[in-house]
C-alpha cells in the first residue's frame, strides 16, 4: 500500500466521522435547545425527526406526481416545510402537554413517551409500516472525487453544509436575537425574567416548537443518507440525549464540541472494531466520562 | 382487638394478606396451568416494579434501566440451564459437545472463562442477586456521590440499558445475540416445562414476590423508609441534618436492582428463555409504567399495576394490534397527567372516602361484615379511617392525600 493510498483512507475516514458528526449535532441541536435550555427531557424527539422525512417524503411524492419538472427544485423549499410542520407539531404539543410539566421533569419523561409511542403507531397507521424514501434530486447522488482513489459522498457534503448553517443559524439566533435573550434570561432566571415583562409562557412555547423545528430539519436531512420508517426515529433519541448531555446541557458549543468528539470517537474505533463494539466502547467511555464529570465538557457557571 | 386492627390498618399489612390470598389461593383455582403461567410470567414483572415503588416512589429516583437488571439477573438463571441442558450427551452432534449450541454456531470450540463457574448452582444464585447489584452500586456510586440526581441519571440509567442491549446482540458467540437463551429443559434435573413445575414456579414466585413487598413494607416502616421519604422532598436539609443522603440513593437503587434481578431470574424459570428483548430501552420504560399505574407509593398497587398492564397488553395486542399502541400512551400520559399516584392513589382519595362514608351511614347495622372491595384496585381494610374518622374528617379529601403518601 502506497503512502497515497493510507492517505486517502484516512481522508475518507476522516470525512465519514464528519458525516456522523454533522447527523449528531443536527440531532443534538433541537434537543440542547429543549432540554439544555429548558430542561424538559423530549422522548418523542425522535419522531418529530420521523415528522420531518416524512414530510419531505411526502412533498417529493406530490411533486412527482404533479410537477415532475420541478423534481430538481423542491428539495429546499421541502426543508423549510418540514421545519414548519416540525414546528407546528412541537406548538400543539407543548400547549397540549408539556406545559403542565414544567415542574415535573420526570414525569414529563413519562408522558413524552407515550406521545413518543402514540406518533409511532400513528405513522404507521397512516403511512405505513414499510421504510419509504424520497425522489432525491440527482445534484444529491454519486460522489465528488477531486483526487484518484478519492470519493467523497455528495449527501454526506450536503448534510455537513445544512448542519453548518443550521448551527450557525441557532448561534447567532441564541446569541443575537431579541428571542435569544429572552430565551437566555428564562433560563438564567424564570420569576426575575417575568417581573421585566418578558412573557416566558410564550417563550417557552416558542422554544419548545423551534426545538421540535430543528429535529424536523435533522429528519429532512437524514433523507439523504438512508429511508425512513415509523421507528426510525425511536433509534437516535439516546445518542442525541448522550450528545446533549455529554456536552453539558445548558451549552449551545458543548454539544458541538461533544458530537465532534463522539463522532470521531464512533469512526475510528469502528475501523478497527466490530460496528455494535465500536459503538459500545464509545457508550462506555461517554458513561465513564459522564461519571465522573457530571456537568458534561463545558459546563455554565450557573448558582443553583 | 382495636390495637390489631389499627396495627393492621397503619402497617398496611391487611392489603398485603388480600394480595397473598388472591394470588394464592384465587388464582390458582380459577385459572388454568397456562393462565396461571401467564400470571406467573407478569408477576416477576411485579418485583421491578415494587423495586421501582422504593426507588422512585419513596427514594425520589427514576430508573429507565430495570430491565439492565431484569435481564442480568435472568441471563444468570439462564446461563445455568443452559449448561445443565448442553450436557454432551445431548449435543453429541455439535462439532464441540458439551458446549451451548449457540456457541457451536459461532465456532467457539471451548466454554469461555466467565461461563464456568454457571455450573454452579449455589454461584448462580448469587450471581443473580450479586451481579445487578454490583453494577447497580458501580453505576449510582459514581452518579450520587458527585450528586446527580433527576434527570441525569435517568438519561444514564437508559445508556446502560443500552450499552448492555448493544453488547449482547453483538457478542452473539458468548450471549447468543439477539435470540437469546433458548431451549432451556431442566433445574437440576428437574423438567421445568411440565405443568406441575410450572404451578409449582408460579407458587414459588408468589411466595417470593410477597416476601419481597414485606420485606420492602419494613423498610418503609423503619427509620430508613422515613429518611428515603425525607431525602425524597428535601434533600438538602437531610444532608444538612448529617445524613450521607448518597448513600441512601445508593442503597434505594441496589434494592430495587436486586429485586429487578429475582424478577428476572424467575422469569426465565417459568418462560424457559432469556433474550435482550426484555433487557432494553423499551421494556425498561414499560417496567416503569407497571409502577405508575398501579401507583408510585404503593407496593401492593405497583403488583396490581404490572398485573393490569400485561393483562391489557396481552389481550390488546392479540385482539386489537393497531390500538395497543395507542392505548400505551394513553396510560402513560394520562397517569402522568391526571392520576399521578396511580390506581392507589384513586382509591386513596375516592374509594376510600367512598367506603368510609358508606360504613357510617347505617350507624347501627354497620358492623361486622366485609366492606365490598373493589376488584381491580388494591384493597385496603379500610378500617382505620372509618374508625378514626367520623363526621368532620371522612369527606375532607386532604386526608386521603396524607394517607397516600405512608400507605402500602
Amino acid at each position: 500500500m502506497s503512502f497515497d493510498e493510507i492517505y486517502n483512507i484516512a481522508l475518507m475516514q476522516g470525512f465519514a466521522g464528519l458525516s456522523l458528526f454533522a447527523v449528531l449535532l443536527l440531532m443534538g441541536l433541537g434537543l440542547a435547545i429543549i432540554f439544555g435550555q429548558m430542561g424538559v427531557i423530549n422522548m418523542a424527539h425522535g419522531e418529530f425527526m420521523t415528522i420531518g422525512a416524512y414530510t419531505i417524503f411526502l412533498l417529493s411524492s406530490l411533486t412527482e406526481s404533479y410537477a415532475p419538472g420541478l423534481i430538481q427544485a423542491y428539495f429546499p423549499f421541502a426543508i423549510v416545510c418540514s421545519f414548519l410542520v416540525a414546528f407546528a407539531f412541537g406548538w400543539l404539543t407543548e400547549w397540549a402537554l408539556i406545559r403542565h410539566l414544567y415542574k415535573r421533569p420526570l414525569d414529563t419523561l413519562l408522558a413524552t413517551w407515550g406521545l413518543s409511542l402514540a406518533m409511532q403507531q400513528a405513522f404507521r397507521s397512516i403511512i405505513g409500516p414499510k421504510e419509504v424514501s424520497p425522489i432525491l434530486p440527482d445534484w444529491l447522488m454519486g460522489s465528488w472525487s477531486p483526487a484518484e482513489g478519492l470519493d467523497i459522498p455528495i449527501n454526506g457534503m450536503f448534510v455537513l453544509g445544512l448542519t453548518i448553517v443550521v448551527t450557525g443559524g441557532v448561534l447567532l439566533a441564541l446569541y443575537k436575537s431579541r428571542w435569544g435573550l429572552r430565551v437566555r434570561a428564562t433560563v438564567a432566571n424564570r420569576s426575575m425574567a417575568n417581573a421585566i415583562g418578558i412573557n416566558t409562557t410564550r417563550t417557552d412555547r416558542v422554544t419548545f416548537a423551534i426545538g421540535c423545528g430543528l429535529a424536523g430539519v435533522a429528519g429532512a436531512a437524514f433523507t439523504t443518507i438512508g429511508s425512513t420508517g415509523p421507528t426510525s426515529g425511536s433509534l437516535y433519541i439516546v445518542d442525541a440525549f448522550l450528545v446533549v448531555t455529554f456536552g453539558g446541557a445548558a451549552s449551545l458549543w458543548g454539544t458541538v464540541v461533544s458530537a465532534f468528539g463522539i463522532a470521531q470517537m464512533q469512526s475510528i474505533s469502528e475501523f478497527f472494531l466490530s460496528g455494535s463494539m465500536a459503538k459500545v466502547l464509545t457508550l462506555l467511555l461517554i458513561v465513564t466520562i459522564l461519571m465522573l464529570r457530571p456537568q458534561g465538557l463545558f459546563a455554565s457557571k450557573v448558582r443553583r | 382487638m382495636d390495637a390489631i386492627k389499627s396495627w393492621l390498618g397503619r402497617s398496611g399489612l391487611a392489603s398485603v394478606a388480600i394480595l397473598a390470598v388472591l394470588l394464592l389461593v384465587v388464582f390458582p383455582l380459577a385459572m388454568d396451568s397456562f393462565r396461571l403461567n401467564l400470571v406467573g410470567k407478569y408477576l416477576t414483572y411485579g418485583f421491578v416494579a415494587i423495586g421501582l415503588v422504593m426507588l422512585w416512589g419513596y427514594g425520589g429516583v427514576l430508573s429507565l434501566g430495570q430491565g439492565v437488571f431484569f435481564g442480568l439477573g435472568g441471563y444468570a438463571m439462564a446461563m445455568f440451564l443452559k449448561l445443565e441442558a448442553s450436557d454432551p450427551v445431548s449435543t453429541k452432534i455439535q462439532s464441540t459437545p458439551g458446549i451451548p449450541d449457540f456457541m457451536d454456531w459461532n465456532q467457539l470450540t471451548a466454554l469461555p472463562w466467565w461461563w464456568e463457574p454457571f455450573n454452579s448452582f449455589a454461584f448462580t444464585l448469587f450471581a443473580v442477586v450479586a451481579v445487578p447489584v454490583l453494577l447497580a452500586f458501580i453505576v449510582s456510586y459514581a452518579m450520587f456521590k458527585r450528586r446527580v440526581g433527576g434527570v441525569y441519571f435517568a438519561i444514564i440509567t437508559q445508556a446502560v440499558a443500552l450499552i448492555l442491549t448493544v453488547l449482547i446482540i453483538g457478542q452473539q458467540g458468548y450471549t447468543g445475540g439477539v435470540n437469546g437463551i433458548t431451549d432451556l429443559k431442566t433445574l437440576m434435573g428437574w423438567d421445568i416445562r411440565t405443568d406441575e413445575a410450572k404451578t409449582l414456579l408460579y407458587f414459588l414466585t408468589a411466595a417470593l414476590l410477597l416476601g419481597a413487598i414485606l420485606l420492602c413494607r419494613w423498610i418503609q416502616l423503619s427509620k430508613l423508609g422515613t429518611l428515603l421519604l425525607a431525602m425524597r422532598d428535601k434533600e438538602d436539609r437531610v444532608r444538612f441534618s448529617g445524613y450521607d443522603v448518597s448513600m441512601f440513593k445508593v442503597f434505594a437503587f441496589c434494592l430495587a436492582a436486586a429485586l429487578s434481578a429475582i424478577g428476572g431470574a424467575m422469569f426465565t424459570l417459568q418462560v424457559g428463555f432469556m433474550s435482550p428483548s426484555f433487557v432494553g430501552i423499551v421494556p425498561s420504560i414499560e417496567m416503569v409504567i407497571f409502577a405508575a399505574v398501579g401507583g408510585r407509593m404503593s407496593l401492593v398497587g405497583a403488583v396490581y399495576g404490572a398485573l393490569l398492564v400485561n393483562f391489557g397488553k396481552t389481550y390488546f395486542s392479540e385482539t386489537f394490534p393497531d390500538l395497543w399502541l395507542f392505548l400505551m400512551a394513553g396510560l402513560f400520559i394520562g397517569v402522568v397527567m391526571a392520576f399521578p399516584n396511580g390506581l392507589a392513589g384513586l382509591y386513596e382519595s375516592h374509594v376510600k372516602p367512598w367506603l368510609a362514608r358508606r360504613k357510617q351511614a347505617p350507624a347501627p347495622a354497620g358492623t361486622g361484615g366485609e366492606p365490598p372491595a373493589p376488584t381491580t384496585e388494591p384493597a385496603h381494610k379500610p378500617a382505620t379511617v372509618a374508625t378514626a374518622t367520623t363526621a368532620a374528617s371522612a369527606t375532607s379529601p386532604s386526608l386521603g392525600t396524607k394517607i397516600s403518601s405512608q400507605s402500602v
